[in-house]
């Protein structure tokens, strides 16, 4: 790959890590005439007209008074502007925003070391079979927990793990383990195999390799894999709708209480809570985009 | 053998405890829910253990399959994995050649392109479901009013209020999620064109269009095939979008992954768990080639 240029040093063994980067230089190709240019803009701001007229929508209902929700005015920029949405959805969310923190911090630790590990072995120090092994642990990536769900209610039953927050963590590692290690094999793949051998030569054992050599060049891959099990723990609905309640599961849940529970959904509300519940993951993609890119490509895309 | 031990007995130890988590989470429970699904456990009594469940083989699948409820939540699969598929693929190919070469702004373009795939179902069900809202006339919301707005009134519909038809509605919130993300995987593709190639069909006299037809778009035939395995498991999945946007009880949207819960809610977990193996076969019918070929990749 050699569309590393903007990417920061330590950020270039991802490879795939800035597959978005615009080429070096000028590609080959027909100049492009003024009209033609003219035209690829008009399109592109059309796909952005798509995708933004949600977001208008969430912005300004969420700003509007009751008596300002009329079909009429639905499109309309707020007559006033109110704050009382947000603190009310603030109030309503609240709690569910901190038990949210305190599910997606550790299972995105624990599920992050556990990927490393297992990346490391199985890309760096393979045992006959490691390949089929890994095939096993990745289909887990496609599996429709529907397909395991009713034991799966048994099983946490049985352990007598309480519902809620704790019995999502437990799932959250578990399941998150596929992806984990994918990203980190793929990426244990693209560093120079000579750094672990120097390693191994000098007599160190597989856990001081791993220790001093591989964890250290492993950094960005945390940052990788952790953006992604993040984002996708803070936005899962499934596992909260079949392990916890409203009152003790995760942001994901309160909202759709919040937005579905009444008869009459209150949109100004709604449209708030729904704001202040992506906040986080937001403020995180616009931040780290490039790896949250990067754990998106390695998540279907082979190393 | 000492010397076999000594060399992969650290690396299996040290991902033993995941190995053991996967396989019992994933597999033993794969084949302890097809057990559920092929017993008469249909009641609240049987599901907590208070009476007991005998084997019925594959009656539960056969009454499922023969049920005008459970076809109907089949066809809507279809009809919303159709949609979303080709909607996904187009957008977010389109997409990808508008950003493929060099133009100012062009990253600004595409974090913006990509930014839904960072939401929640969840949260943008809130706001689709107003989009979406079906009435029409003086009290239309929703994309309805914009299109009274704009002198389109012929266009206003009912979207997902309408039994047939309906589910292809909540396909688009689906299409307006994922096409970033069809995007991205059509970029790398892009980027992953050799530029000695691009030269040589230039050199050759080709057009900008004859290149883009002949020479780039065959080399993206991987990355289509690619995303349309990605797409269409994660449509015979779909389960948050259609909960936020809809209702569990509303027939208009109703999916096996949505009959699955319901099955689940009323305690009734033969049907919940024979609905779980069917999305698993579908599913695996579209994974298992695919993670083979990628095995075979590996390995070769």
């Amino acid at each position: 790959m050699s569309t590393t240029t903007s990417a920061p040093p330590s950020a270039a063994p991802l490879g795939e890590s800035s597959p978005l980067a615009s080429r070096g230089r000028g590609a080959p190709g027909t100049r492009p005439t003024p009209v033609g240019r003219t035209l690829r803009y008009l399109a592109i701001l059309l796909g952005v007209l798509f995708v933004l007229i949600p977001v208008y929508v969430l912005v300004i209902t969420s700003f509007k008074t009751g008596g300002d929700a009329s079909p009429a005015r639905a499109w309309a920029l707020p007559h006033t502007w109110t704050l009382e949405n947000w603190q009310r959805a603030w109030t309503a969310l609240a709690p569910a925003l901190g038990r949210t923190l305190s599910l997606v911090i550790p299972s995105t630790i624990i599920s992050s070391v556990l990927g490393c590990l297992n990346g490391f072995v199985l890309s760096r120090w393979r045992f006959p079979g490691a390949d089929i092994v890994f095939t096993l642990i990745l289909f887990g990536m496609f599996l429709p927990y529907q397909a395991v769900m009713i034991p799966l209610l048994q099983l946490v039953l049985a352990t007598e793990i309480p519902n809620g927050i704790p019995s999502l963590i437990l799932l959250h590692v578990v399941f998150g383990i596929p992806i984990t290690t994918l990203i980190f094999r793929n990426y244990f793949e693209t560093i120079p195999h000579e750094l672990i051998e120097a390693a191994t030569v000098d007599g160190a054992g597989m856990l001081r390799t791993f220790s001093s050599v591989a964890l250290p060049i492993a950094i960005p891959g945390f940052v990788v894999v952790g953006i992604w099990q993040f984002t996708s723990a803070w936005n899962d609905f499934l596992f909260a709708v079949f392990f916890s309640t409203p009152r003790n599961g995760p942001v994901t849940l309160a909202l759709n209480n919040l937005a579905n529970g009444a008869l009459l959904t209150d949109y100004g509300v709604s449209m708030a809570g729904a704001l202040l519940a992506s906040l986080p993951t937001l403020v995180v993609y616009v931040l780290l985009s490039r790896y949250f890119i990067a754990g998106l490509m390695s998540g279907s895309v082979k190393g | 053998m000492r010397s076999r031990v000594r060399r992969y007995g650290p690396p299996l130890l040290l991902i033993s405890p995941s190995l053991v988590l996967v396989g019992v989470f994933v597999y033993v429970l794969i084949a302890r829910n097809l057990w559920t699904s092929m017993t008469d456990n249909h009641t609240a009594a049987q599901a907590n253990g208070r009476k007991d469940v005998s084997f019925v083989f594959l009656e539960n699948y056969v009454a499922l399959f023969k049920s005008p409820q459970f076809q109907h939540s089949l066809w809507n699969l279809v009809l919303f994995t159709a949609v979303f598929l080709v909607g996904a693929m187009i957008v977010g190919f389109v997409w990808a050649w508008l950003l493929e070469r060099p133009l100012p702004g062009g990253r600004i373009f595409q974090t913006v392109y990509l930014f839904p795939m960072a939401i929640s179902f969840v949260a943008s069900g809130v706001v689709w479901r107003w989009l979406l809202n079906s009435n029409q006339g003086d009290s239309a919301t929703g994309l309805n009013r914009l299109f009274q707005m704009v002198g389109l009134d012929v266009l206003e519909n009912p979207w997902w209020n309408q039994v047939t038809f309906g589910i292809a509605a909540i396909a688009i919130p689906a299409i307006w999620q994922l096409s970033g993300y069809v995007m991205a995987l059509f970029l790398a593709g892009f980027r992953g064109v050799p530029d000695d190639l691009r030269e040589a069909a230039r050199m050759d006299g080709a057009s900008s269009l004859q290149m883009y037809r002949h020479v780039i778009f065959p080399q993206l035939t991987p990355v289509l095939m690619s995303a349309i395995v990605i797409i269409a498991h994660m449509s015979l999945k779909s389960f948050d979008l259609i909960m936020s946007i809809s209702k569990p009880a509303n027939y208009q949207t109703k999916v096996p992954a949505v009959d699955m819960y319901v099955f689940k809610s009323s305690f009734d977990y033969a049907n919940a768990a024979a609905v779980g193996t069917v999305l698993l076969a579908f599913i695996a019918i579209l994974i298992v080639p695919y993670l083979i070929q990628q095995h075979r990749e590996r390995t070769r």
